[in-house]
């Protein structure tokens, strides 16, 4: 078992006309998903490398009965694609594309709360894999193993770092989620830990935060009271100046809050192993199971207290 | 982006609210004409992007217009210290000069977005003029929050309960409701994230006004305002993150010694973390984007040693779709193109294809670290930039 996506995804590419969205198109059908067709506005009717267009996801899901959604779709179109897939009644769209503005999301949040069925996982993000079952987003597959760590995050290449740790230390992974870097969210780290918990496949998770925000200290909350498996956390951006974003757009201390100090206090609290180095997240993991190659992350340096 | 207070005020103003008469300036001379046509006593303010201006002798109340020329010619061309501007502080080029008010209550009034409701959020407070994070710090519950439906906007009840919840009265609440509602109109129309008028005043004589206002905008909107894209003001940033923008990095100037170049933020601000963690410190953030393209490490790297306080440069790549070997080779040619790059560079390069990578450094000419784990990478690198100091 795993969480959000696996051998029963039928995924649609929104914006699969594109570059990108041909590309990750590809490499998700390569990597093993049923990747059933792309919608663009316009272009129904025709097929690109073998894949069928459909001009209106509501036309794509009654032909293909896709079930997952993953957007391509340039900022400015964002918005509409991800309310245009929730109306047709996709129950899993992940939202890939960097750039929405944030008073665009609080109206497709505003939008998805009369669509219940539908869950929104980005924008912003690398997207959600189950090893050797599906793939549906932009990460590398042949770094993650299959296995029975559960990986959550709000960040692309960081999340790519933990699952390689992770890897050679010889430790698989049930699911991983990339929740995104943008301040207004589908999916937050709560949903994705009660997701976890309710998965019997994963023994234990690492959450990956950073500065910003209140999700961490929501998580740290409710890992305390309802996650009895070992969590792993690191927090980036302990360097960061406040009052800058670092990149992602809900990466900024603003007004003394969000900072990686607080984070980690937090998760300490509720019991979860923060590591302070980046580079200890797999050898923590394989420590905290008693299993895998807990030296494979290479030298260490008093980084990895445990509260 | 950031816009100048004269510019926000002619925002507000647009939007119905009540903001003092003035204008902005950059000579002495048009200083005097503006307080000569105002009469009377006026403020000549900085128009600099950082807060806490009067704390650094940027705001100064005249009481004739010769004096706005002389305070005016003080001010222009200084470098203005704030506690917002860093010790070498800001060049301050303008001016706005404004009538003066006889003050009997200074209110905070703030627009931003709250995360954990996921909708904007209107904030009040009695302590105007005042750093309202200090004020958040000591006492929340001297703070009024009232959450806005960005699909209804502000609603009348609303502007009423943040007028009585200020405790104003007759036409002073109804001036204030109006102005709330103004706020919240900027606020929405324009993408803003971040709206403050700090102080809102209540005149001696009962009126309301926005004596200062700062504004903030959602980088990721301006696509549709392209009269606020006019705003931008240059000059107020930093030049290498300016030059950075145009090449799609995301660079951020910090005060450190060792320059990074890594691909993806969350990676980026976990480098700058293990580097503090070995005993070093980051000269900057810089994300090359996921793909890391040739171009992209090319222009980085520019930027990075252009930096004069650059000791060594740390460079960080998890290559996934795009292949570590490419990367290694985009580096390369990097170096080879600019010529006569004399700091110690550290690469670390892990993912896809590492072993041909990490080959491609080591054959190159340009001496290379190599290291294979982010952890050595960082202690590598500060000891490089130690040596080097």
């Amino acid at each position: 078992m795993a969480i959000l996506v696996g051998k029963e995804t039928r995924l649609l590419v929104q914006g699969i006309t594109g570059k990108e969205g041909l590309f990750h198109a590809q490499q998700c059908r390569d990597y093993g998903t049923k990747v059933v067709g792309g919608v663009t506005p316009g272009k129904g009717g025709q097929a690109v490398d073998g894949f069928p267009v459909f001009g209106s996801v509501a036309a794509a899901r009654q032909e293909t009965g896709a079930n997952t959604s993953i957007i391509f779709v340039p900022p400015p179109f964002a918005a509409d694609a991800i309310m245009e897939a929730a109306d047709a009644g996709i129950e899993l769209v992940v939202c890939i594309t960097e750039g929405i503005p944030v008073l665009d999301m609080i109206r497709v949040k505003a939008f998805l709360r009369d669509h219940p069925a539908t869950r929104l996982v980005g924008p912003n993000c690398p997207g959600v894999i189950t090893p050797g079952a599906a793939k549906v987003g932009i990460m590398p597959g042949h770094i993650h193993k299959a296995g029975s760590v559960g990986v959550v995050s709000r960040s692309g290449t960081l999340t790519y770092e933990a699952v390689w740790q992770l890897s050679n230390a010889g430790l698989g992974q049930s699911s991983c989620v990339g929740i995104g870097g943008d301040p207004v969210q589908g999916t937050n780290f709560v949903d994705v830990m009660a997701l976890f918990r309710d998965d019997p496949a994963t023994e234990a998770v690492i959450l990956i935060g950073e500065i910003g925000g209140n999700a961490e200290e929501d998580a740290a909350a409710w890992v305390k009271s309802h996650f009895d498996r070992p969590v792993i956390g690191f927090i980036a951006g302990a360097t960061a100046p406040p009052g800058r974003r670092m990149g992602h757009a809900g990466a900024i201390v603003s007004g003394g809050k969000g900072t990686a100090a607080d984070k980690q206090h937090a998760l300490r609290e509720a019991g979860v192993h923060v590591v302070d180095s980046p580079a200890d997240m797999g050898a923590k993991v394989a420590e905290v199971l008693g299993k895998g190659k807990g030296a494979s992350a290479g030298p260490r340096k008093g980084a990895s207290r445990r509260a | 982006m950031k816009i100048h207070e004269y510019q926000a005020k002619d925002l507000l103003r647009r939007c119905g609210a009540p903001v003092p008469q003035g204008r902005v300036t950059e000579r002495p001379g048009e200083a005097r004409n503006i307080a000569a046509d105002l009469g009377g006593r006026t403020v000549v303010k900085a128009q600099i992007h950082a807060g806490g201006r009067g704390k650094g002798g940027g705001v100064k109340v005249t009481g004739s217009p010769e004096e706005a020329e002389s305070r005016a010619d003080d001010i222009l061309g200084m470098q203005l210290v704030t506690p917002q501007t860093g010790p070498a502080g800001q060049l301050v080029r303008k001016v706005l000069v404004e009538e003066v008010f006889d003050i009997a209550q200074e209110l905070y009034l703030g627009m931003t977005l709250d995360r954990d409701t996921g909708k904007p959020v209107i904030m009040a407070s009695r302590a105007g003029g005042m750093d309202i994070e200090e004020v958040a710090a000591k006492d929340p519950n001297a703070i009024l929050r009232v959450g806005v439906d960005p699909l209804l906007g502000v609603l009348p009840f609303q502007t009423r309960a943040v007028a009585a919840g200020l405790g104003l009265e007759g036409k002073t609440a109804r001036q204030m409701a109006s102005l709330v509602e103004a706020l919240a109109r900027v606020y929405l129309e324009t993408d803003a994230s971040l709206v403050e008028i700090n102080p809102a005043i209540v005149t001696a004589g009962g009126d309301v006004y926005a004596l200062d206002a700062k504004m903030t905008f959602d980088d990721n909107a301006l696509f549709r305002h392209e009269e606020l894209r006019k705003l931008r003001d240059l000059a107020e940033e930093n030049p290498l993150e300016v030059e950075a923008g145009k090449h799609g990095l995301n660079y951020i100037k910090l005060e450190g010694s060792i320059g990074c170049m890594v691909n993806g933020a969350g990676l980026a601000m976990a480098t700058m973390d293990i580097i503090q963690l070995y005993g070093g410190s980051p000269a900057n953030f810089l994300d090359v984007g996921g793909s890391a393209s040739q171009e992209a490490v090319t222009a980085a790297f520019q930027i990075l040693i252009s930096d004069k306080s650059v000791k060594a440069v740390l460079i960080n790549i998890f290559g996934g779709i795009a292949r570590t070997d490419r990367i290694a080779r985009g580096v390369v040619a990097a170096i080879e193109e600019l010529g006569n790059v004399k700091v110690p560079v550290v690469v670390r390069l892990e993912g896809t294809n590492v072993e041909e990578g990490r080959r491609i450094l080591q054959e190159a000419e340009f001496d290379f670290v190599v290291a294979e784990h982010m952890a050595s990478a960082a202690e590598k690198v500060v000891a490089a930039a130690k040596g080097a100091a």
